[in-house]
């Protein structure tokens, strides 16, 4: 009875011809979705804003010699302060020395529990007046570069002290055995090991900090320090437009994209193991 | 007697015959499972001593206790004279005088073999790069690898990595050295080039202390031979009357074990078949 009904089905559709249809219902959703858009947009006013090529062509050379290249400065800085703090954290988070480890432990849970943009505010609002005629030293530059590095410190002194540990125990032990220091043996031995371990996760953290350099937008900075979204907004209000906001846009991807394919392509090979 | 006054490695300059390893009521507890209970050997300069025993008996420690890769819990150790145990000896200056060549070969994944030979000389003995590498090159031709001195470590054979490792030992200019089942990785066809290298550093005059399982080479190479277990040394002597003539039952039952042909047949083959698997490029 029961093969009988199955065999027949006469009012069901084979499962083949059900997918079917329920591919083809999905094209022409997205095929009438398409079609009503460039229907109803309005392309004229649509142009006028977001792809206007005067708009577009008063931000050059700037928005590249200023707002690009701050972006960067801004992000290497921050890089290069988070590396180095970073570092410093992941091998106090390591350390026989307890007092080390606790503290490398609040730094991390801190630093990665606040707001960045509060980080910033304490940077550049809260030590002046905390310390009255103090500043956090080197301008823009310096108050970015610190705020993006103590945060960023915090996520990297994770991923460096994974690095380390994904490094065999053998390694320092032979090293060790041949009578190198615990410091020379982490500096010749372990840590190329382990940042080759790390560049990808890394690279995703460049992405990060470039994207949060954005906020420098709080801190008040004058022409020549402005960075792309500083610089997007500054002009879409200067012209009106929002065609600075999209360029700015696309200057974030012109480095953020090639960044990420990077990264991935690290890990892609990381994963095959090869070297 | 600094190592960097001999900068070919060239082995075994203290006096012949005098101590170069003196192990005196050494014992070694992780937490409550006490691994060495009380050990006492010594081995002379110029001597090679094999130290056989099950898995687990604490050969592995024992070693490294030598070096102080584990800090003995209590008991001395002096090599040429200087106590190792000593908490007020400079261990890094130590060790420069030990070589040591572990079971799992440990290179340094990321510099090639010359670089690998070269790197301790350059950064512990402050040779410069250009003498570092050419005692690199020397020791790596002595162990038969003067044509891989570019080669990264995954792209040696596992009998390649290790007798690398033997050189980067022997480029420190070491007065002992210390084997920890050396072969125990090796596909069956890998293990007599790492043997003959280390029997041409035992008929050269070094000082070893070899844990091994190879009765064969401990038969042909040792002055004498320890056997371990349980964390005491059950026996010593001379290796032929060790492996040949032993006098206790565990010695006995132990080397009935090792040498008896169609149970080393099952255990190689399982060796082998653990080692391709996990690295089908060697
Ligand atoms: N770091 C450690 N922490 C805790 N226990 C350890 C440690 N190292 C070794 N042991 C224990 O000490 C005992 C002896 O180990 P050891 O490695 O010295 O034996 P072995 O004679 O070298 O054995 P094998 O022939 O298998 O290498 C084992 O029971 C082991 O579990
Ligand atoms: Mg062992």
């Amino acid at each position: 009875m029961t093969v009988g009904t199955a065999k027949a089905a006469p009012a069901g559709m084979s499962r083949r011809r059900r997918r079917q249809v329920s591919l083809w219902i999905q094209y022409g959703i997205f095929a009438v979705a398409v079609v009503a858009i460039a229907l109803l947009a309005d392309w004229p006013t649509l142009r006028l804003n977001f792809a206007n090529w005067d708009a577009a062509r008063q931000l050059f050379p700037d928005i590249v010699t200023v707002g690009l290249r701050n972006t960067a400065v801004y992000t290497a800085v921050g890089f290069g302060i988070g590396l180095v703090l970073g570092l410093v954290v992941a091998l106090m988070r390591l350390s026989s020395v307890p007092p080390y480890r606790w503290f490398a432990t609040v730094y991390i849970e801190v630093f990665r529990g606040l707001p960045l943009l509060l980080i910033f505010i304490f940077v550049s609002v809260g030590v002046p007046l905390a310390f009255p005629g103090k500043n956090v030293p080197g301008g823009a530059v310096g108050q970015t570069g610190v705020a993006l590095g103590v945060a960023a410190a915090a996520y990297m002194a994770e991923t460096i002290r994974s690095g380390i540990e994904a490094v065999p125990r053998g390694q320092l032990e032979a090293a060790r055995s041949l009578g190198m220091s615990y410091g020379g043996a982490m500096r010749s031995i372990i840590l190329p090991q382990a940042f080759r371990i790390i560049i990808p996760p890394l690279t995703n953290q460049l992405v990060l900090l470039c994207k949060d350099s954005s906020l420098v937008l709080f801190l008040g900075v004058t022409l020549e320090q402005r960075e792309l979204t500083k610089f997007g907004r500054d002009l879409a209000g200067q012209l009106g437009n929002t065609t600075p906001i999209i360029v700015a846009g696309i200057c974030y991807l012109i480095i953020t994209i090639p960044l990420s394919l990077l990264s991935r392509r690290l890990e892609e090979r990381q994963r095959r193991g090869q070297r | 007697m600094s190592a960097g006054d001999r900068p070919g490695g060239l082995p075994g300059d203290s006096a012949p015959g005098g101590e170069a390893i003196e192990i005196i009521g050494l014992r070694k507890a992780f937490g409550a499972n006490e691994v060495l209970r009380g050990i006492d050997f010594h081995v002379r300069a110029g001597e090679v001593v094999c130290v056989i025993g099950p898995s687990g008996s604490g050969k592995s420690t024992l070693l490294r206790c030598v070096n102080l890769l584990e800090e003995p819990t209590a008991g001395t150790v002096r090599v040429s004279g200087t106590e190792v145990t000593d908490p007020d000896v400079d261990i890094d200056a130590v060790r420069r005088r030990i070589g040591m060549v572990f079971q799992s070969f440990n290179l340094f994944p990321h510099l090639t073999a010359l670089g690998n030979v070269a790197i301790a000389q350059r950064k512990v003995l402050r040779r410069d790069r250009a003498e570092a590498e050419r005692i690199a090159r020397e020791n790596l031709e002595r162990v038969g690898l003067a044509d891989k001195v570019d080669a990264y470590p995954a792209q040696l054979s596992g009998g390649q990595q290790q007798r690398v490792a033997i050189a980067r030992a022997l480029a420190m200019g070491p007065e002992v050295m210390l084997f920890d089942e050396p072969t125990s990785a090796l596909d069956p066809e890998l293990v007599g080039d790492v043997l003959g290298v280390m029997r041409t550093l035992a008929e050269a005059g070094m000082t070893m202390l070899v844990v091994t399982h190879e009765m064969s080479f401990a038969r042909e190479v040792a002055d004498r031979v320890v056997f371990m277990d349980g964390g005491v040394v059950v026996e010593e002597g001379p290796a032929s009357r060790v492996i040949t003539d032993p006098q206790h039952e565990r010695t006995r039952s132990f080397l009935a074990r090792v040498l008896d042909p169609a149970a080393a047949r099952v255990g190689e083959g399982e060796a082998s078949d653990r080692f391709r698997s996990s690295d089908p490029g060697a």
